[in-house]
């Protein structure tokens, strides 16, 4: 198909003038949002004189491989990259099945209370996490759980928006008489609910998962506290205490910063369509 | 045939969330809110009531004003530059849809977004880097003295809204790039056969359409702006540890008061107050676009 048969009536000047001018706009903002991370990577292969030149070089031209072998030497990177993945993993997982039950039973069940107990559930989505994490923070030290696992997923198990989507998802579309048709032929709410339910639900699931991973990837505060320990850090954590202690080196700083960026950028850009997915689906119709 | 009664599935399903919502958000922040009026220094036994006694000391907390401030001009900065330059962007690509490069744009834009906090904060610390920085040899280049971006008490706050923007902005073309694709055809299509040309079909349809979208934008980016730490923990801790400058944003401060000073009471104030201005931002902009909207 020519591009020309896919025109919108909103697209303009895709040939001639205006679109040359649209097209180098776009151009040289894309390059500026991207040229701080491409430094970035660029850096962690440059020897220190390189480092110092200017103007600053794209591709390096001795690449040296020197930073990161002394990071790797020097940290427990690959520790704080698997603590990351499964602290992630773990989140996303208990998000996407607290959402999945609590969203279809709160958008297909009339039971007194359940206006209530949604509203409770929106009015703290707006509570930044930040507001209550002092006191999360003194019930995971009393019950002995700093430096584990457990007390470090308490802050991340659900989300309230994730309960919110699946919610909405449920009462458009999924129609009542589908459910009631499973009813008549005698199936189990359960049965219902995991295989008629939760394979419609894969959709909004799916962009739930990749914002939940997002999330507790990029979570910063909370693991700073919880986790103290340098084998118990998440990736975040790791790196941020990691660079007050090197400031001076940019070419090894570069080098984790590099190591620790890449694998999440490519994974993320690729699954960027989740994103939308997940708040156009929902949040927009307010 | 059913034997069990029809409550039951719903409220077995629902129990073991709601205890977990229970624990982990509806009690810690009613805990917050109590805290806030006592005063407590996590170690003693004691735990005197005081009052609105911390939220007084707070009003007059150099600090704590400090950290206010910084985190009002930062967050509302960020907005300021974040939503238009957001709609400029959206309203290009949008033009370029269909083709293979908008695709391009669109990542292009948005990985700045996805990409972890703390390695991202790591590569704009080296462009702002008084000695090794680029920023500064740029500046250079047309004669500009090198400044100290991240000492100075103004640049290094401009610093963090570059940086937070930078970060915010992919976000918002994304969103905005689907509220414009909602804006049905036949609607340009009627502004052309009128004479409208394309800025005026946006500014007059698509612009208008897209309120409520601008108005969760503006609501999700102001409060997460209001919640910033990792950005300036990493763009403030200094060459080996040496205090330098501080952009002391309002988690900061409660954390420090929490952690390091051991005053829980003191911190949870201020909590409450991050609380108070996230639920009035909220509510005033809700009401500004729906008073707009009915007009």
């Amino acid at each position: 198909m020519s591009e020309h048969e896919r025109e919108h009536p909103s697209v303009v000047g895709q040939n001639g003038a205006v679109g040359l001018v649209i097209d180098a706009v776009l151009g040289v903002v894309s390059l500026m949002m991207l040229l701080p991370l491409v430094f970035l990577i660029s850096n962690a292969f440059k020897t220190p004189p390189e480092l110092l030149a200017w103007p600053p070089t794209v591709i390096p031209h001795q690449p040296t491989l020197e930073n990161i072998v002394s990071v790797l030497r020097e940290t427990p990177l690959f520790r704080w990259i698997g603590n990351s993945l499964i602290f992630a993993t773990l989140s996303t997982a208990s998000i996407v099945s607290t959402s999945a039950i609590a969203g279809y039973v709160l958008g297909k069940f009339d039971l007194p209370g359940i206006p209530v107990i949604f509203g409770v559930i929106i009015a703290t989505a707006v509570v930044p996490f930040e507001v209550y994490m002092i006191p999360l923070y003194l019930n995971v030290q009393s019950a002995g759980l700093l430096n584990t696992w457990p007390g470090l997923l308490v802050g991340y198990l659900i989300m309230s928006f994730g309960i919110f989507l699946v919610r909405q998802y449920v009462m458009t579309s999924i129609p009542d008489e589908l459910l009631e048709a499973a009813r008549v032929d005698g199936a189990g709410e359960l049965w219902i609910f995991l295989r008629i339910v939760l394979p419609l639900m894969r959709g909004p699931l799916g962009a739930l998962a990749v914002l939940a991973f997002f999330q507790a990837w990029t979570a910063f505060a909370w693991p700073l506290v919880v986790m103290t320990n340098k084998e118990t850090y998440t990736l975040e954590v790791g790196l941020a205490l990691f660079q007050t202690g090197f400031t001076v080196d940019i070419g090894r700083l570069s080098a984790a910063a590099a190591l620790a960026l890449v694998p999440s950028a490519l994974f993320f850009s690729l699954m960027r369509r989740n994103f939308v997915r997940g708040v156009a689906s929902s949040g927009l119709k307010e | 045939m059913r034997t069990t009664p029809k409550w039951l599935f719903p409220v077995l399903a629902l129990l073991p969330v709601l205890g977990l919502y229970g624990c982990i958000r509806v009690y810690p922040i009613i805990e917050t809110l109590r805290l806030s009026l006592f005063q407590w220094n996590i170690i003693s036994r004691r735990k005197p009531f005081v009052g609105f006694a911390n939220f007084v000391e707070l009003a007059s907390d150099p600090l704590f004003l400090e950290a206010i401030f910084n985190t009002t001009i930062i967050a509302f900065s960020v907005v300021a530059i974040t939503i238009p330059v957001a709609l400029a962007l959206a309203a290009l690509i949008n033009t370029r849809q269909g083709l293979r490069r908008s695709g391009v744009y669109e990542a292009s834009v948005f990985l700045p977004h996805v990409v972890s906090l703390v390695p991202a904060a790591m590569a704009w610390k080296w462009i702002f880097d008084a000695r090794l920085g680029p920023l500064n040899a740029l500046i250079g280049l047309v004669g500009i003295p090198a400044q100290s971006w991240l000492f100075d008490p103004v640049l290094s706050l401009v610093c963090l809204i570059v940086l937070c923007s930078w970060q915010a902005i992919g976000y918002a073309v994304l969103i905005f790039l689907v509220g414009l694709k909602n804006v049905p055809e036949a609607l340009y299509e009627a502004a052309r056969l009128d004479g409208a040309s394309s800025f005026q079909a946006f500014r007059h349809i698509a612009v208008p359409l897209l309120k409520p979208v601008m108005l969760y934008v503006s609501v999700i980016t102001l409060i997460s702006s209001y919640n910033i730490y990792a950005q300036a923990f990493v763009l403030a801790s200094d060459v080996q540890g040496a205090p330098g400058r501080l952009v002391r944003v309002l988690v900061l401060d409660m954390l420090e008061n929490s952690f390091r000073n051991y005053r829980v009471g003191y911190a949870a104030a201020e909590a409450v107050v991050l609380l108070v201005i996230v639920l009035i931002l909220t509510s005033a902009q809700f009401r500004l676009f729906r008073d707009r909207s009915r007009a």
